[in-house]
């Protein structure tokens, strides 16, 4: 796989306020890539550096073998953006800024495709609507149309799902997805972790500027070796001595009726289970509490992350 | 130049969608060329050297346009496409920064001249409109007034921190010159002191420019209004290009 985002030692700094603290790190071919912090952390201000919209301090970052700010028109053939902030003139209709778009690039979109991108994002119905118009969804997914109008080699997309509903939001994860399979790069930002370990093939969490990690989902949270809970409900006392010996757990609290197991392991539940039903005991409301990345934000600054 | 014709044809849609901006430029000259039409007709009087109440609006009402589309349209539209992030959603493609400006300045001076031409065209159909001019002199004269203020106007962009701010500067500016400059009421009604007042105002020289011009005086006797209208436009486009913000 082909390294498509190179960023080595950037830093940028507004006034007193160091945005982004001398990150490096790189994006492969193929991938979604996440970047995930809390408000003010530095995404949209490391993002936008690559993609030439912001003038780095210091630093330097190389984009499909092309420098953001001396090949700054080349780049923007061949990258798709959605900007966390922006909006079109609110008289103009969702089909003539998808055809005025288009007209900017050296190639994009043949017809055809346009209307089966409208299709796929849910707009073939709103062509004739005006922007001012639009639900903040439709908005949302008529930027994610402007970005991909070139068809562009990468994808960013800076905070795609702030303002969706949970239904929306999960619409959004299967369309980026979907994007992926049609050979993209995506790189994106969040600030839902649960967005970032769904969607992502690696996530870079970011705090103060700084990398805390970056990593896949699955490792970042294996590595943390936090604990998954088994929690249920039970009549009377359980024999706790029967449950530590199960493999995995690690230990076993009770409190009145609701018993909670901590341990590890992906047989955990199965075992706890076994355990349970072979002492002849009746249990009611078992769940399972995986650990997130937000456990891993947590244990990796001591914070957690806000919304 | 990819996406320059489409841009501009765009933004010509995106004007005629705009009632207010629409009704100045286009409507609103021609109900009141109609209105004083009706009143005074336009048989020539000593008062306006010869020439009826309509000959001496059309060029009049041009410059009326003119300040309208400056100083109501451009730093409005310009202050808001910043405020609202639009700006920013094109400098996220390989579009060239100046295809902003460029298609602007075409479709304002479009709208213009397609204002001026009404007024013409209805001028000439109803009230046997003069002209004594050389057309490419009025041309020549439309075209620098027209420049002139637009940059003026993008200048009110570039400086005002809000669109309300813009807004509001360009209200302040253009509603006085209204009244004041000969645009709307002729220069010859007005009393010697108000007069005095009108010299300090800008719009005024694109009156007394545009009406040498419509009546074929030579452009020799208006080279006051040639450079005060060349400086506004030197300086604002110095100006605006140095403190112009995209976001
Ligand atoms: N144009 C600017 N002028 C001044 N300060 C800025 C500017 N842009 C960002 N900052 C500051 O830099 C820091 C990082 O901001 P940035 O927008 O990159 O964060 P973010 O991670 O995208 O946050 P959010 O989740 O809220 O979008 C913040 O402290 C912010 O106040
Ligand atoms: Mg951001």
């Amino acid at each position: 796989m082909a390294t498509v985002v190179q960023v080595q030692n950037l830093r940028k700094v507004y006034g007193s306020v160091v945005a982004v603290d001398g990150i490096s790190f790189e994006v492969q071919e193929g991938e979604i890539f996440g970047m995930v912090g809390p408000n003010g952390a530095g995404k949209t201000t490391t993002i936008e550096c690559i993609e030439g919209l912001r003038i780095p301090d210091s630093g330097s970052i190389s984009v499909l073998g092309l420098d953001p700010q001396r090949d700054g028109y080349e780049l923007r053939e061949r990258i798709g953006v959605q900007l966390q902030e922006s909006a079109l003139p609110h008289r103009l209709k969702v089909g003539e800024a998808i055809d005025l778009f288009a007209s900017f690039y050296r190639r994009s979109l043949p017809r055809k495709e346009r209307d089966e991108l409208l299709e796929f994002l849910g707009l073939a119905d709103r062509r004739k609507v005006p922007f001012a118009k639009l639900s903040g969804g439709q908005k949302q997914r008529l930027f994610i149309a402007l970005a991909l109008i070139n068809d562009p080699d990468i994808v960013f997309l800076d905070e795609l799902t702030t303002g969706l509903d949970p239904q929306g939001r999960r619409a959004m994860w299967d369309m980026i997805r979907g994007i992926r399979e049609r050979g993209k790069t995506v790189f994106l930002t969040t600030h839902f972790m649960e967005e970032a370990e769904r969607l992502c093939d690696r996530v870079l969490i970011i705090d103060h500027g700084k990398i805390v990690a970056l990593d896949s989902p699955e490792n970042l949270i294996r590595n943390l070796g936090a604990e998954t809970r088994v929690v249920f409900t039970v009549d009377g006392a359980i024999p706790a001595e029967k449950l530590q010996a199960v493999e995995g757990v690690r230990r076993v609290e009770q409190i009145g009726e609701r018993v909670i197991v901590y341990g590890e392991g992906d047989a955990l539940v199965g075992n706890v289970v076994n355990a349970l039903t072979a002492s002849g005991i009746r249990f009611r409301d078992l769940r399972t509490e995986q650990p997130t990345l937000e456990d891993v934000f947590l244990a990796l600054t001591g914070r957690e992350m806000r919304d | 130049m990819r996406g320059w014709g489409k841009l501009i044809i765009t933004e010509f849609k995106l004007y005629l969608r705009e009632p207010t901006a629409a009704f100045f430029t286009l409507a609103f000259p021609l109900m009141m060329l109609f209105l004083f039409g009706s009143i005074y007709g336009n048989k020539p009087t000593p008062l306006f050297g010869g020439y009826g109440t309509v000959d001496v609006s059309v060029p009049a009402y041009t410059a009326m346009i003119i300040g309208s589309v400056s100083l109501l349209g451009i730093p409005v539209v310009i202050a808001t496409f910043r405020e609202k992030g639009i700006l920013r959603r094109f400098r996220a493609t390989p579009l060239r920064p100046q295809a902003i400006l460029v298609s602007r300045i075409v479709v304002d001076f479009g709208m213009s001249l397609l204002g001026m031409a009404l007024l013409v065209i209805a001028g000439k159909a109803v009230y046997n409109l003069r002209f004594e001019g050389n057309i490419f002199y009025v041309a020549l004269a439309f075209a620098l007034s027209a420049l002139s203020f637009f940059s003026a106007g993008f200048l009110i962009a570039s400086l005002a921190p809000t669109t309300r701010v813009a807004q509001t500067v360009g209200m302040v500016l253009f509603y006085p010159m209204l009244f004041l400059s000969g645009a709307a009421i002729p220069l010859e009604i007005l009393p010697e002191n108000i007069r005095r007042i009108s010299n300090l105002l800008p719009l005024t020289y694109v009156v007394k420019l545009l009406k040498g011009m419509w009546f074929g005086e030579s452009w020799g006797k208006h080279l006051v209004e040639t450079a005060i209208l060349a400086g506004i436009l030197i300086v604002s486009t110095a100006i605006s290009s140095r403190v112009f913000r995209w976001e």
